[in-house]
């Protein structure tokens, strides 16, 4: 090394320092788009909410729609179904969550249909409790789709949904 | 190649290096000794190692949302272009490297014939670079056939038909090409698959290349041996490191021009038709780097002398070292050579151009002057003025010219400070 | 290194101000408007882009497919940007195949946002029999499609004219100065106040067809304005990136002593 870098090592520094930095910071603006093209594209987020026409189901009925790829359980309520999920001690609850939290409206039961053991989706009107029961390794769950025997850590998840008018439901 | 005595300093990587020698292979590629008086024309190397990463980058993907599929192949494209995340710079990037990564290994090119990097002991470098082009052409071709417009369906008819030019086993080979009696979706999956396939055998090419020469070392534009290390020459880290970074960014900035602005500048505009194997277009022309080849190919009458010009055209290059007797190395001592080279230069250009044009008229009797003087460029001139052109005086190192030592203007001219090279 | 950089400049100044394709052929100039959406700083004109989709509705869309558009990409930034509601009501005038249902039938329903544009046309062979032969083509991409981009389809939409008295032309062609060929299936698609614009714009013919162009422009690349300005932000961020690393390389050069 000659001695001219010894004598000015600050401006040597800087420039090098500079320029690396400025680089690097080009070079994450770059891999960004790299990264982000596996996010979800503009039409996967377009189907990403899904509009229900629930004006046909009777009390006591219960249908399934595709939401994001998976199945989701909306279910009319009757009286009986909606009182004995609210009969339910909390403290008898492997997951307690009350039942008016998980339906707003008690009439209409909104979950996704899918068992919070290992995936499997659950069957509709059985089980123990009348409600949902899984075939694969023996969750079963009550009227308002909460975990009461079985496997299953937590209740069936309950998604973001409104409803737009009497008629129909917005989920997701 | 001399004996490293290079240790890792730290235990863990001495007890890695010991098992396999990683450490040793990147210290001796920083100390890799590099002539001191090399110009910008040799910076294309590492701008060509970018464009290979980039496409491999951007292509696999664009792989992730392609789906090669006749009948959705074309809407695929669309939907990357219009719905993923960026998809429609992905997409612009990969097509105009493409073109950028041609624009780089031709001049690569010309650089070695200009300078006489082909002659011995570079030979294998050089013939392993003929691969690594000749590989390139077949990506870039099966490529371009992947978003199923009409140039893609076209221009894969025409070059696959050429096939069928073989005697007696011309039409099966055809066949069993297309994997159908015409361009189908068989032959779209299969070219989906071997694009994806070529670029790793180039990459494995390109180390085999560089290893290949690291050998004798870099040649340098004024063509005499070079002791290597010595005062001639400077570690390749950070010296070249740094003069190839700003190379690159040069590169990058035209290649950003391309990207953002005029992104289907270089492409036709016909490839925005979905494929129709009942319609041919008025022209059917390839991605201009391919024009040269394109007008070799049609300026002969007969369909399969056609096809061995073309490949004859490659095959020439190939062979050069052993074409071209002159002892002298770089065309700065060879006043008459660098002539010829101009003159080859200008044919090329004229070849493509011609490539883009009909093949009638005045067009293919100038394509037809061009591919003849192409050929007799390599198979008459350069062997004959191996021996007879009378060469500039070599200097006996790169840095006489500056202490006086030679009679010779010329050099004074051309190399009189390594830092007027910057 | 000053003829390096010569040649470089030469070639992308060469590549990027023509305006034709690289290797024209010789033909009628086009008209030439200013687009602006065209140069480096081009951008949409939002209410050209509103027009433009009127017109392709009223006038285009019985023939013309948008097959490639989601009726989405209407709200989306970038383009006409109609509000969502707007966009969830212009969807809704469309029907839409969907199903099967629970029986097994296939049923109608109006278009949603999320769904693609409607077809004029089942498939290919509807289109032409129901237009002399002549398959009108989908205009998704039609700008990028022919040589002269948006020049070319606003000369030929305005480039109708009577044909030479020596060219008999069959029934159902029509003469067009900027067709390839000059020969055209369609007849001349706009005439004034064809079209009465919601904005209250005067619906010459002429502003039919700029506005219309700009309409296919955007469909033909709906990310042109975040294109332009990325492309800017990254060549100004390479230019200050290229003179540290310069200056850098300098530097780093000044170690090594001139040699004589």
């Amino acid at each position: 090394m000659s001695d001219s870098d010894k004598k000015k090592p600050n401006r040597r520094d800087f420039i090098l320092t500079a320029s690396a930095t400025a680089g690097a910071v080009g070079v994450g603006a770059a891999v960004w788009p790299l990264i982000d093209q596996m996010n979800p594209d503009a039409s996967v987020k377009a189907l990403a909410s899904t509009e229900v026409d629930i004006s046909s189901i009777e009390p006591g009925q219960s249908i399934t729609v595709l939401w994001r790829g998976k199945p989701v359980f909306i279910k009319r309520r009757t009286k009986e179904e909606i009182d004995s999920a609210r009969l339910v001690d909390l403290k008898d609850l492997k997951h307690p969550e009350k039942d008016e939290d998980r339906a707003k409206n008690p009439e209409w039961l909104v979950m996704v249909g899918v068992c919070t053991h290992l995936g499997c989706v659950p069957l509709t009107d059985k089980g123990d409790y009348n409600a949902w029961f899984c075939p694969c390794h023996g969750s079963h769950y009550d009227t308002s789709g909460r975990i009461r025997k079985g496997p299953a850590p937590t209740n069936l998840e309950v998604p973001k949904y409104v409803f737009l008018d009497s008629k129909t439901i917005k989920i997701g | 190649m001399s004996d490293h005595e290079y240790q890792p300093s730290s235990k863990l990587g001495k007890w890695f290096n010991d098992r396999l020698p990683l450490l040793t292979l990147s210290n001796h590629l920083q100390e890799y000794p590099t002539p001191k008086n090399l110009n910008y024309w040799w910076t294309f190397g590492g701008i060509l190692t970018f464009c290979l990463i980039t496409q491999i980058v951007t292509g696999v993907i664009l792989a992730m949302h392609y789906i090669a599929h006749a009948d959705l192949a074309f809407q695929s494209v669309e939907h990357i272009m219009r719905d993923v995340n960026y998809g429609w710079l992905i997409r612009y990037v990969h097509a105009n490297g493409a073109s950028m990564f041609f624009l780089a290994v031709y001049i690569h090119i010309f650089r070695a014939l200009y300078y006489g990097s082909y002659k011995s002991p570079r030979e294998v470098i050089w013939i392993i670079g003929m691969i690594i082009y000749f590989l390139m052409m077949a990506t870039a071709f099966m490529g371009y056939v992947l978003p199923w417009g009409q140039m893609s369906f076209w221009g894969a008819t025409v070059i696959t038909n050429l096939f069928s030019a073989i005697p007696f086993i011309g039409e099966s080979v055809t066949n069993w090409l297309w994997g159908g009696y015409a361009v189908d979706n068989p032959t779209l999956t299969r070219f989906f698959s071997l694009h994806y396939l070529l670029p790793f055998l180039i990459l494995g090419l390109v180390i085999l290349h560089i290893w290949a020469l690291h050998i004798p070392g870099n040649n340098n534009p004024i063509g005499i041996e070079i002791k290597k290390p010595s005062k001639d020459t400077v570690p390749f880290h950070p010296y070249i490191v740094i003069k190839d970074l700003f190379a690159l960014l040069i590169f990058l900035i035209i290649f950003a021009f391309f990207v953002f602005f005029s992104p289907n500048i270089l492409g036709h505009a016909d490839n925005y038709i979905e494929a129709n194997p009942l319609v041919t277009p008025a022209h059917i022309v390839p991605e201009w780097y391919l024009l040269p080849f394109y007008a070799i190919l049609r300026s002969v009458p007969d369909k399969l002398l056609g096809v061995i010009a073309m490949f004859a055209a490659i095959f020439v290059l190939v062979i050069l070292p052993w074409l071209d007797t002159s002892k002298v190395r770089s065309a700065i001592f060879r006043p008459i050579y660098k002539q010829f080279y101009w003159f080859l230069v200008a044919d090329v250009l004229i070849l493509g151009y011609m490539g883009a044009m009909p093949a009638e008229g005045t067009y293919l009797l100038i394509a037809r002057v061009a591919t003849v003087y192409y050929f007799v460029h390599f198979l008459i001139i350069l062997p004959f003025l191996g021996f007879k052109e009378k060469t500039i005086e070599l200097p006996l190192n790169i840095t006489e010219p500056v202490l006086g030592g030679s009679a010779n203007p010329e050099m004074t001219k051309n190399n009189s400070n390594p830092k007027s090279n910057l | 290194m000053k003829k390096f950089f010569k040649i470089i400049f030469f070639v992308f100044l060469l590549l990027n101000f023509s305006n034709q394709n690289l290797f024209a052929e010789s033909s009628n100039e086009l008209l030439k408007v200013n687009w602006s959406f065209k140069s480096f700083f081009g951008k949409f004109d939002r209410s050209s882009l509103q027009r433009g989709y009127q017109v392709y509705n009223e006038v285009c869309a019985s023939c013309h497919s948008l097959k490639h558009l989601s009726y989405r990409n209407l709200a989306e930034k970038g383009g006409p940007e109609f509000s969502e509601a707007e966009a969830k009501a212009i969807a809704s005038n469309f029907e839409v195949t969907d199903g099967p249902d629970s029986t097994g039938e296939m049923f109608t329903r109006p278009a949603k946002l999320s769904d693609k544009f409607v077809m004029p046309y089942a498939n290919e062979e509807e289109a032409k029999s129901a237009n002399g032969g002549a398959y009108p083509p989908d205009m998704s991409v039609l700008v990028k499609a022919r040589k002269g981009g948006a020049d070319y389809i606003y000369s030929l939409l305005l480039g109708y004219e009577d044909p030479p008295t020596d060219l008999k032309l069959d029934d159902g062609v029509y003469y067009n100065k900027y067709m390839y060929g000059n020969k055209i299936k369609m007849s001349a698609p706009l005439s004034d106040d064809i079209v009465e614009y919601s904005d209250g714009t005067k619906a010459t013919t002429e502003q039919m067809a700029k506005d219309v162009v700009t309409f296919l422009m955007w469909t033909a690349e709906p990310h042109l304005e975040q294109r332009h300005k990325t492309g800017f932000r990254v060549i100004i961020y390479l230019l200050i990136l290229t003179i540290l690393v310069y200056f850098s390389m300098k530097r780093i050069w000044s170690r090594i002593e001139s040699k004589v």
